[in-house]
């Protein structure tokens, strides 16, 4: 406890002078790459998919928004203890999540699959998998799915990010990895990436993969979920969102 | 009863310390009640096998450790320059860029070497390869063999010299100088700093939980994950820590005691 | 000029490419993360000698009560790994803050990454920092003190003109070593996702793939940092101790 006020004190002196506007919302974006919907450039600029839709949400709901890179694990802490407003990270729609926070309507939507090394015989059921090593990353819907299908016969690990799994899966350490099909066909395109293959599409369970993925917000900023929510439905109108979808995807991303 | 009883109860019973031991148990019953821990039945089985993994790891990160210190300090304390250099360096390395980063070098940077030499697949030593707490360990392993190799070249110095040319003069070989009289020594100053040093490398190992060991820190990370219960995890984890830590430092003072009895203080 | 290292080593080309200043070279963003890393260490630095010299001085002249606050304070400062402080004091940190202004009926602040990360590493800074204090002020002779009161001086005075100059060559080297551990432990906000070096090694090696380049040349980073802080350190010692009894 006294360590606690001790930082409480000490925090508040240091940080007196750097008060921000309030009309000022902090869009929260995970700090890890994860291409092609947000990385870093080498001039240290974000791009990417997601990052392009939310400077277009932001322009048509009027916010001033700034990206703040926060770490993927931590960031649902994260909008709770108010370093971020709104999470805006490839995160799904998921019942868990729900409970603890609330979502805009969704912006994107993908199926889950399972990638494999070349030439290693599997399926993405828990059968198929039985015996292999697959990788997850942290935090992410797949990890629990992973969790509570496959692993009683797979062995899981779990990672930071999405690209130390594929990573680690052309070193050979894992078998397979499960995660979002656009981000694979991203890796699956790289020199890396021709070890492996798609070997499919997981069962849908939609309790744990999620209604697509959504904008998160804490529960009761009810002003923040419309505006986003508006600036969303705007860009889906007036054609922004497939101009950008266009430059980045060859199919629409949008789902049903 | 005994003394140590004794004065160990004369210092707890004093006025302010019994109010703030009642206090302590007032926040622990308070957080017992009010925070949440309905999960910790279902995560027992796999904080066990988290702090087993911990323990070992850090057990055989630090006798491996030592075992590379010995001779880092002997180096730099007595060897030839060529020898001595090397060492130095490694050291200077080890001690002077973070830990984390010298782990994911490993783990990563090492992995990215695969995919360019496929024979390594085939070799005996894939299915260890594979792992990662073989990457885990010899991280550890080389950190604590730089910090305690420096402690160690400082021990051996501190032997007097006198002591060595007694032996040499009373006919001993190099060897048995060193079996019975420089190292026994020169572990025994450093043993004061070993337990601290000791508890610095516990309270680097939950580091390799980033490079995917399922060590006690993963097992409180997975819990915030499925629960998105912050605090509680980590209120645990942190109570866990301090006990570990609590009795490496007594397990070291009992180590001191024995082999500091028959030697010359 | 290194053509023919180049033909030598055809790696390495493609390394110093990667490493550029200029994108699409990533080396601007590794020294850019060098910068908050030393800000943040030189922060939390500063930050734990304050908490370190109230926390001497606290455990040497304070009541009972203030004795054992600090002494838990350190006790489980020391034994809890720096990554778990860190993570507790992040969100629990910003969250109380934030429940005590509010029930102060202030506006809840933002408080940036830097400040936090000072915040936090200065806290665990000071537990050491603390330790390394009152060794070095309890190894002041008390005669010294005893002079300096029969003087006339009063105990701001005596601290600032006896106690401090006189305990500053014996604290030194331990802080030097303190210096050391926070330029490290700033690796560690890389996990709480904070642009330092190490993360923004990360970030480059993931995007390139080229871990082998960033982490070496960020471990170059770190040493080039921890050597030139220690012939400082080293240089500030041997002044001090100039006109102090050999010890």
């Amino acid at each position: 406890m006294k360590t606690l006020t001790l930082m409480a004190t000490t925090t508040a002196l240091i940080t007196a002078a750097s008060f921000a506007q309030a009309q000022e919302v902090r869009i929260g974006i995970a700090a890890e790459p994860y291409p092609p919907f947000a990385a870093p450039d080498a001039a240290g600029n974000w791009v990417g998919w997601e990052v392009e839709i939310i400077d277009a949400v932001c322009a048509a709901a009027e916010l001033d928004c700034v990206l703040t890179p926060t770490a993927w694990d931590g960031i649902i802490p994260a909008l709770l203890s108010e370093r971020i407003d709104a999470i805006m990270a490839s995160m799904s729609i998921t019942e868990d999540r729900l409970q603890t926070i609330d979502f805009s309507d969704p912006y994107y939507n993908t199926p889950t699959v399972i990638v494999g090394q070349k030439g290693v015989e599997m399926e993405a059921t828990p059968e198929g998998l039985s015996g292999k090593v697959l990788g997850v990353q942290v935090s992410t819907i797949h990890q629990t799915y992973a969790q509570t299908y496959f692993e009683a016969a797979t062995e899981l690990r779990t990672y930071q990010t999405q690209d130390e799994a594929n990573q680690d899966l052309a070193a050979g350490r894992i078998d397979a990895t499960q995660a979002d099909s656009l981000a694979m066909d991203d890796f699956l395109k790289t020199d890396a990436g021709q070890c492996c293959e798609v070997k499919g599409a997981v069962a849908q369970d939609e309790a744990i993969l999620g209604a697509g993925v959504g904008a998160g917000v804490r529960k009761g900023d009810e002003d923040l979920r419309a505006a986003l929510n508006r600036g969303i439905a705007a860009i889906l109108e007036n054609g922004t969102y497939d101009e950008i979808t266009g430059r980045y995807f060859a199919t629409s991303i949008y789902g049903n | 009863m005994k003394p140590w009883l004794t004065r160990a109860a004369q210092e707890v019973i004093v006025p302010h310390r019994l109010i703030m031991i009642a206090v302590a148990i007032g926040i622990i019953i308070w957080a017992a009640l009010a925070m949440r821990w309905h999960w910790i039945p279902r995560y027992a089985d796999l904080a066990v096998q988290g702090i087993w993994r911990t323990l070992w790891l850090l057990a055989l990160s630090c006798a491996i450790g030592f075992a590379m210190a010995v001779p880092l300090g002997l180096a730099q304390a007595a060897g030839p320059r060529a020898l001595a250099i090397p060492a130095r360096a490694f050291c200077t390395v080890i001690r002077g860029t973070p830990l984390l980063l010298q782990l994911w070098l490993i783990y990563f940077g090492l992995g990215s070497l695969f995919p360019q030499f496929p024979w390594i697949r085939e070799s005996e030593l894939w299915p260890y390869l594979r792992q990662a707490w073989p990457y885990a360990l010899l991280a550890l392993s080389l950190s604590f063999a730089g910090y305690e190799g420096e402690v160690m070249r400082g021990a051996f110095r501190s032997v007097p010299a006198g002591q060595l040319e007694a032996a040499r003069a009373m006919g001993m070989g190099r060897f048995a100088i060193f079996r019975r009289i420089w190292f026994p020594q020169a572990l025994q100053r450093a043993l004061p700093t070993l337990g601290g040093e000791t508890v610095l490398q516990l309270k680097a190992t939950p580091l390799v939980a980033t490079i995917t060991v399922i060590d006690i820190y993963a097992v409180a990370s997975r819990v915030r994950q499925d629960t998105f219960i912050i605090y509680e995890p980590l209120l645990l984890l942190a109570l866990i820590y301090m006990i570990i830590a609590g009795l490496i430092a007594l397990g070291f003072k009992l180590l001191e005691q024995r082999f500091n009895r028959g030697m010359i203080g | 000029m290194f053509d023919w290292l180049f033909a030598l080593w055809p790696g390495l080309q493609t390394s110093a490419e990667l490493l550029s200043l200029q994108p699409p070279g990533w080396g601007g963003n590794l020294l850019r993360g060098a910068l908050a890393s030393l800000q943040i260490a030189l922060g939390a630095f500063a930050l734990g000698l304050v908490i370190g010299t109230f926390g001497a001085l606290g455990k040497l002249n304070g009541g009972p009560v203030m004795r054992d606050l600090l002494a838990v304070y350190t006790v489980v400062v020391r034994a809890v790994p720096e990554l778990i402080l860190i993570l507790i004091l992040y969100y629990a940190g910003t969250d109380l803050l934030n429940q005590v202004l509010r029930a102060m009926g202030q506006r809840p602040v933002e408080i940036s990454g830097v400040a936090a990360g000072i915040a936090v590493l200065g806290i665990v800074q000071g537990a050491y920092a603390t330790e390394v204090l009152r060794g070095a002020i309890q190894s002041v002779p008390r005669g010294q003190l005893e002079a300096a009161r029969a003087f006339g001086m009063g105990p701001v005075q005596t601290f600032r003109r006896v106690t401090f100059p006189a305990m500053l060559p014996l604290a030194l080297p331990g802080l030097s070593n303190l210096w050391l551990i926070a330029t490290k432990d700033t690796a560690l906000l890389a996990i709480v996702g904070f642009a330092e070096l190490t993360l923004e090694t990360r970030q480059a090696a993931g995007s390139t793939r080229a871990y082998f380049t960033f982490f070496l040349a960020a471990g170059a980073l770190y040493l080039v940092m921890t050597l030139v802080s220690g012939r400082i350190f080293g240089w500030i010692e041997a002044r001090y101790r100039r006109g102090q009894a050999a010890q």
